[in-house]
């Protein structure tokens, strides 16, 4: 019923002895492996010596509560990210090495020092960890840690859920570690165009690796899709509705409908490819009647709206940072809402944009690019909303709004150029240039930019200090140069014509572009550094930058900023009533800051479970076993992760309830903390352009 | 309550912090996620039935043809005994409405062993075929339909162990709010299985013969 594999296997070990033969004498993977083990050994250390294992077990590994869970979501992401990068500045320096005949070649390539299959498999992994395994953990991690205290909500809707979800997708990150040193990663690109990832032409594990990662990341996701839409839906503060709800949380929400009704889409097309290279079925083959083009129409009808999954969270964060430090309300709320909705649905209709060049003919190629320039209309209406919020605001330019306000003007950059995409016309000759490269990253950078900037905005609500401001300005300048020294290269490089993922530059002319690009790399490299200082600085320094009161930027709007920083387990001892769109604006600019209820009740709150982490090492497991086919342990997680299920089913004793008397304590404790006379005067620190307090009385309450 | 913010005089009227314990409804709040759950598992039937789209006549170098394989008659057993399963289960839920638990443990138990014969009779009909040389590997077409039966009856397999899991469970500790929440998303589950089986024995079986 398996198909045959090549190489060694066995019933108890599976294709495992394959790595015997295997080459472990490439001096990258090696540096890659020292760099892991050393590391890994470092924290083993660190939490030995400090005695940290009991508090990273009880208060973070097997913890439900959505903040910790969102900083973990976070963190994991943040390290692939570094991951991420190491490979794109290894193959932006290859590539400069690597050009005209005359170029010398390292570590057995004949060109440059990487060989053809090390660099497939590199720009593979760059963009199967940058898409799945960075931006959207980190996106996730703040739907997880802003959404519910900005809608005024205890906790999630399923917490015990959310962790669930939280150690698939760090499975999946695991997973792909991994395959750095046991075994190979899949050279075939990430999409991984049908037939090249064929059992035929791929019978190494490479592609089986990126098949599991994706899918255990997938399954991740749509479990987290399931919890926020419910959070959202189903648990608002009193007063919230929906069209009072902070850009962000609509946000949220669209993206995990999109989230929730296209990733299945991905499950079923790697299903799909997983039984042609597992039982020798035909869906995707030359032959048998398979038919290869809808490999490709099932991963972009996922592909394109997974685009928008990442990047609408992201017109979430500027939508709360640039009203924040313009002291003005975001302009027109309402139809900032229609637009973020209508972006999700437009979602559905462009897929085909990707592959203008399957010859679907002139009436579907024209649908879809009229559809695809219909993105550009609600797209639009944000740019100018945001412009019109900042026209006549009185604009701080912080750290935050620097990175709100590049992210912006690369969302114009990459906006242009993908309404040039979208006309078939143009598509034709630019298809699998790297003109289409460098667009996508322009449109990732929009999320690169607004991810950096709601780190250092909410940082100070998450953590209680702000991150060190004059640090992350050089970050951001850093960041900014080398975006911009990699990427408008990039667009000369696509319309002289080169092409994507090359191993060698037959051009020579093309060099001095292709050295402008390692120019940015390094100062990208400059720019980690400079965050890693920052990093250290702060926490160094956390005691002189801490905040004093609930509101850090003192002019900030929405409800995440109407609890102490950082919250308390609980988030709101007692729900808030809400009575506008930015709730603490409202309150603030009415004079009416403070964090003290008249009255406290019991509060009802989930237990610790570590039913997450043992489903997370069955899911290991599985993922493993099905990498490397190893039969019976694949079986064996199922049962485990069945068993598991059963035994969380039949769990009587998982919540608690925190008394009124107890909870009305612990929060006198916390206000103790603050600052409570700055916390009382916030409205006179911040106050407002274009406010509408007009009653005298109200500012004196 | 909504309050034009230009026009609050009077701020220490204004209720900032709600007075009442938070209550949610764990009930209705778990169908919800459920049904939500349930929407994306449509969007993979979805997916199978575009594929079933694209692979109705990709026979590639194989002479099984859909007419030779796909029995609309046979196949009326497995759908009147899928829809009998789900008939038991509402009346399951009917005993649960009443309050009477020994009557939904009986009809799940009912409900239960009917779901086994109907992934008994769909393991001898393919066997049947596999022997007859249709097998998954055979072409694209076939593929196709082993996959879409089978990915259905994988999700009937499931559900056959959790409503084992479940029936003990109410057996054990009654009818709380915890085992009764489960079984409204069961019954969601369940019934959907019958609503996709609806959907594979038009899409796949009367029209593969048409």
């Amino acid at each position: 019923m398996f198909m045959d594999v090549q190489g060694p296997s066995n019933a108890l070990f599976g294709r495992l002895p394959m790595i015997l033969d295997l080459h472990y004498d490439n001096p990258w993977i090696m540096v890659a492996l020292s760099m892991v083990v050393i590391g890994g050994i470092g924290v083993v250390g660190l939490l030995t010596y400090f005695k940290k294992w009991g508090w990273l077990w009880n208060d973070w590994l097997t913890t439900v509560d959505h903040k910790k869970i969102g900083i973990m979501y976070i963190i994991v992401g943040l390290v692939l990210l570094f991951r991420g990068f190491f490979e794109a500045a290894m193959i932006r320096t290859h590539q400069a090495m690597a050009v005209g005949p005359d170029s010398p070649g390292f570590l057995g390539a004949v060109h440059g020092y990487l060989t053809p299959f090390h660099i497939s498999e590199i720009f593979t992994v760059h963009g199967t960890i940058m898409i799945l395994l960075a931006v959207t953990p980190i996106l996730v991690g703040f739907m997880n840690l802003i959404v519910p205290i900005q809608i005024g909500a205890r906790d999630m809707a399923y917490p015990f859920l959310n962790a669930v979800g939280l150690w698939l997708t760090t499975v999946a990150a695991a997973l792909c570690m991994v395959s750095l040193f046991v075994g190979s990663f899949s050279h075939a690109g990430w999409v991984g165009l049908t037939p090249l990832t064929q059992l035929d032409y791929s019978p190494g594990v490479g592609v089986d690796y990126w098949i599991w990662i994706i899918q255990i990341a997938a399954i991740g996701s749509t479990v987290g899709a399931v919890n926020l839409i419910a959070t959202i839906l189903k648990m608002r503060a009193p007063g919230m509705t929906m069209m009072r709800m902070p850009i962000f949380s609509w946000t949220t929400l669209a993206t995990n409908i999109i989230g929730l009704t296209s990733f299945p889409l991905l499950t079923v097309a790697l299903f799909l490819l997983t039984l042609d290279r597992y039982i020798g079925t035909h869906f995707f083959t030359a032959d048998g009647g398979g038919n290869f083009m809808m490999y490709t129409n099932l991963f972009w009808l996922w592909g394109h709206p997974e685009v928008y999954f990442v990047v609408l969270p992201a017109f979430g964060f500027l939508s709360e940072i640039i009203p924040t430090f313009s002291e003005k309300a975001l302009f027109n709320h309402t139809s900032m809402i229609v637009a973020t909705m209508g972006i999700a649905g437009v979602s559905w209709l462009v897929w085909l944009h990707h592959f203008f060049i399957m010859g679907a003919g002139p009436q579907v190629n024209t649908f879809f690019s009229i559809a695809t320039m219909l993105v550009g209309i609600p797209t639009g209406v944000k740019v100018f909303n945001w412009a019109f919020t900042m026209y006549k605001g009185r604009i701080r330019l912080e750290a935050p709004m620097l990175w709100a306000l590049a992210a912006v003007l690369m969302l114009i950059g990459g906006g242009m150029t993908g309404m040039m995409l979208a006309v078939p016309a143009i598509n034709y000759v630019s298809h699998n240039s790297v003109f289409v490269v460098a667009h996508f990253h322009n449109m990732f950078l929009i999320i690169a930019f607004a991810i950096f900037g709601a780190v250092t905005f909410w940082w100070p609500k998450a953590f209680g200090f702000y991150l060190d401001d004059r640090l992350g300005r050089i970050f951001f300048w850093l960041f900014w140069a080398g975006s911009v020294f990699v990427f408008v290269p990039m667009y000369a490089l696509g319309f002289l014509g080169m092409t994507r993922r090359l191993d060698y530059i037959a051009h020579p002319t093309w060099w001095p572009l292709l050295a402008m690009e390692v120019v940015g790399i390094a100062l990208y490299v400059a720019s980690v550094a400079a965050f890693l200082l920052q990093m250290y600085v702060s926490i160094r320094d956390r005691k002189q930058n801490a905040v004093r009161t609930s509101d850090a930027w003192e002019t900030s709007r929405s409800l995440e900023w109407l609890t102490p920083c950082p919250p308390p387990f609980y988030n709101f001892a007692a729900t808030p009533v809400v009575h506008s769109n930015d709730e603490w604006a409202w309150r603030r600019e009415h004079g009416m800051t403070t964090l003290r209820a008249e009255k406290y009740n019991d509060v009802h709150m989930p237990k610790n479970s570590m039913v997450p982490v043992v489903l997370a090492v069955f899911t290991m497991a599985l993922g493993f076993a099905g990498v490397w086919r190893i039969e019976w342990l694949f079986v064996a997680s199922i049962i485990g992760i069945t068993g598991t299920l059963i035994f969380r089913m039949f769990q009587k004793d998982i919540d608690y309830n925190i008394p009124a008397a107890e909870v009305e304590a612990m929060e006198n404790r916390t206000l103790e903390q603050m600052d409570t006379q700055a916390q009382e005067n916030v409205h006179q620190t911040g106050e407002i352009a274009d406010g509408p307090v007009r009653d005298g009385q109200a500012q004196q309450a | 309550m909504s309050l034009d913010p230009n026009k609050v005089s009077d701020t220490s009227r204004v209720q900032l912090f709600s007075e009442e314990a938070d209550h949610h409804d764990s009930i209705s709040l778990r169908s919800l996620g459920f049904w939500l759950y349930m929407m994306s598992d449509a969007m993979i039937f979805a997916g199978l039935f575009a594929a079933h789209g694209v692979y109705l006549e990709a026979y590639g170098t194989s002479s099984i043809t859909a007419g030779q394989v796909i029995e609309p008659v046979a196949a009326l057993l497995p759908t009147l005994v899928l829809f009998a399963s789900v008939f038991v289960f509402g009346l399951a839920s009917v005993a649960l409405a009443r309050g009477d638990k020994a009557g939904t443990v009986r009809w799940m138990v009912v409900s239960l062993a009917i779901g086994v014969f109907f992934l008994l009779d769909e393991t001898s009909e393919f066997a049947k075929l596999a022997a007859e040389g249709a097998t998954p590997q055979a072409s694209a077409f076939l593929s196709d339909f082993w996959t879409i039966v089978w990915v259905h009856a994988a999700h009937v397999f499931f559900g056959i162990i959790w409503m084992a899991a479940l029936t003990v469970q109410i057996a054990r500790d009654g009818l709380t709010e915890a085992t009764v929440g489960r079984f409204i998303n069961l019954r969601i589950f369940w019934f959907f299985q019958a609503v996709i089986w609806v959907c594979v024995y038009v899409f796949v079986y009367l029209m593969g013969v048409s």
